[in-house]
C-alpha cells in the first residue's frame, strides 16, 4: 500500500463539513493519491460510503477506534 | 460600585442578554450594549423579502426601544478588545472598560471568496441580497432555478430548503410553474444534513417535483455562462442561480485574536466562555460551537451566560449549562410547516408538517418584538425541554 499523501483532521466537526471539507482536500491531489480522514461525527461513516461511490473515489479502508474514524480514500484515476 | 458587563452586538443574542441581565442583576451591575447601527434586524424575515411577502420595515427596530431603560446603548462600532487590560475600544475613539464582556457580534457573509458568486448569484442573506433577489424573481418568465449552499458554516440551516418550497409555490402562484425546473444542491446525499427532517422533506420535494443534485459542493460560479461548478467535478447551467453565501465571524473578533480561523471564538460547549478567560462570554452565531447558527440558539443561550455571570459576580456557585437546545422552523409551502427541535443529545423528531406550525411560525415572527424587550422566551406548545 503506498503512503498517505495527506492527512485531513476534522475531528469535532460535525456533518456535512466532513464531506465538504474532504471534497475540498482531494481537488489538490494527484489521481491515485491517498487521502486520509480522522473523524469524530458517527454520520461521517454513512455519508463517506455514499460519497466515494457518488464521486467514483475508491474507499480503501475504514476502521474505528476510541471514537475517532479514520477512513482512507483514493483518488480517482 | 456595579459589576461593569459590555455586551458586544445588539441581535436577538446581546439583547436578551442585557435586558435579563438587568432584571436579574438590579444595581449590582451596569450593562452596555454597543452596536454599530443601532438598529435591530429581524433576519428570519428576509426570506418573506425575498419573495415578496414582506417588506424591509416590517424588519427592523429602533435597538432602543427594544432595551430595558437600566440598559445603556452605545451607537457605535467595537473595533477591538483588549482582554489584558479588560477595555473595549471603540471606532469613535472612546473606550469601554469592563468586568465581564458577552461577545454576540453574530456573523457576516462574505460572497466574494467565492469565484464568481457577487456576479453570477442571488442570496437572501442581507436585506440588499433579499431585494435583489425578489427584482430577479419578479423578472423571472421560467427557467431553470438552483438553490444551494456555497459555504458552511452558514445561518439558519433549513433556510435553503423553506426558500426551495416557498419558491416553487410562488412560481405555481404566477402560473409560470410548468415551465420552470427547480434543483436543489445539497453538499450530502440527501436533502438535508439531520436525517429525520431529510426523511420529512423529501417525498414533500418530489411531489413538488423539485430535484435533488447530491454531492454538490459549490467551488465557483461562472457569470456569464450562468454556470455553477461543484468541487466533485461538475457543471450546471442555471437561469437563476440562488446560493447561501459563505459565512464568517465578525471583524472585531478577528481584530482582537478571539477567533479561530474562521474568526469563530472558540466557546466552551457548556459554560459558553471563551476559551481561556472566565470572563469572556460568547453567544450566538459568534460561537464555534457545531449547532445552528440561528436565533433560537442564540435565545436560549442568552440565559444561561447570564446566570454565569450572575454566579461570577454574586460569588455563588455556577449551576446553569447550555444543553443545546435549537428551535427551527421549516415552511414547506401551502402554508404548511414543520418545526425543528433538538439539543447536543436529542436529534429532532419533527411533526408532520402542519397549518398549525405555519401558522406557529408567523405568531413567533410578531410575538418576537413583544417577548425580547421584557426578557422573556416564547415557548411553543407541547414543547417540554427547557434552557439550560
Amino acid at each position: 500500500m503506498s503512503a498517505v499523501a495527506k492527512t485531513l483532521d476534522v475531528k469535532g466537526l460535525n456533518c456535512p463539513l466532513p464531506i465538504v471539507k474532504t471534497a475540498q482536500a482531494i481537488k489538490e491531489l494527484a489521481a491515485g493519491d491517498l487521502l486520509e480522514i480522522l473523524a469524530t461525527d458517527p454520520g461521517a461513516v454513512p455519508d463517506f460510503n455514499a460519497w466515494t461511490k457518488s464521486t467514483g473515489n475508491e474507499l480503501v479502508e475504514q476502521s474505528e477506534e476510541a471514537g475517532v474514524y479514520r477512513f482512507v480514500v483514493k483518488k480517482k484515476g | 460600585m456595579p459589576a461593569r458587563i459590555v455586551i458586544l452586538g445588539g441581535g436577538v443574542g446581546g439583547t436578551l442578554a442585557a435586558n435579563l441581565l438587568t432584571k436579574e442583576l438590579g444595581r449590582d451591575a451596569k450593562v452596555t450594549i454597543v452596536d454599530p447601527t443601532g438598529m435591530h434586524v429581524y433576519q428570519p424575515g428576509y426570506l418573506y423579502v425575498a419573495l415578496g411577502q414582506a417588506n424591509g420595515q416590517w424588519l427592523s427596530r429602533d435597538e432602543r426601544t427594544l432595551l430595558r431603560r437600566d440598559v445603556d446603548l452605545v451607537v457605535d462600532a467595537a473595533e477591538r478588545v483588549d482582554t489584558d487590560a479588560g477595555i473595549v475600544h471603540l471606532r469613535a475613539g472612546g473606550s469601554l472598560p469592563y468586568d465581564h464582556l458577552v461577545v454576540a457580534t453574530g456573523s457576516r457573509v462574505v460572497p466574494e471568496q467565492v469565484p464568481g458568486l457577487v456576479e453570477g448569484s442571488y442570496h437572501f442573506y442581507t436585506l440588499e441580497g433579499a431585494i435583489r433577489l425578489r427584482e430577479a424573481l419578479r423578472q423571472f418568465r421560467g427557467g431553470r432555478i438552483h438553490i444551494g449552499i456555497a459555504g458552511i458554516p452558514y445561518k439558519c440551516p433549513p433556510a435553503p430548503i423553506e426558500f426551495t418550497f416557498m419558491v416553487e409555490e410562488y412560481l405555481r402562484k404566477r402560473g409560470i410553474r410548468d415551465r420552470s425546473e427547480i434543483t436543489l444542491l445539497s453538499p450530502l446525499n440527501r436533502a438535508f444534513t439531520i436525517e429525520s427532517a431529510s426523511k420529512l422533506v423529501t417525498p414533500i420535494l418530489e411531489q413538488r417535483g423539485v430535484k435533488i443534485e447530491t454531492f454538490f459542493n459549490v467551488e465557483s460560479v461562472d457569470p456569464s455562462s450562468g454556470t455553477v461548478t461543484s468541487l466533485e467535478g461538475q457543471k450546471l447551467e442555471s437561469d437563476l442561480l440562488v446560493l447561501v453565501p459563505p459565512h464568517r465571524g465578525s471583524a472585531v473578533v478577528e481584530a482582537s485574536g478571539l477567533g479561530d480561523a474562521g474568526g469563530w471564538v472558540p466557546t466552551d460547549r457548556m459554560t459558553l466562555q471563551r476559551e481561556g478567560f472566565e470572563n469572556v462570554f460568547a453567544i450566538g452565531d459568534a460561537t464555534n460551537l457545531p449547532i445552528s447558527k440561528s436565533g433560537s440558539t442564540a435565545h436560549f443561550e442568552a440565559p444561561v451566560v447570564v446566570s454565569r455571570i450572575a454566579s461570577l459576580i454574586k460569588g455563588t456557585a455556577p449551576k446553569a449549562n447550555y444543553g443545546g437546545r435549537v428551535m427551527c422552523f421549516l415552511e414547506t409551502g401551502n402554508r404548511k410547516s414543520t418545526v425543528l427541535r433538538f439539543d447536543y443529545e436529542n436529534p429532532p423528531t419533527p411533526p408532520k408538517p402542519s397549518t398549525f406550525w405555519h401558522i406557529g411560525k408567523w405568531m413567533f415572527n410578531r410575538i418576537y418584538w413583544v417577548t425580547l424587550p421584557q426578557g422573556r422566551i416564547p415557548e411553543m406548545p407541547g414543547d417540554k425541554r427547557r434552557a439550560g
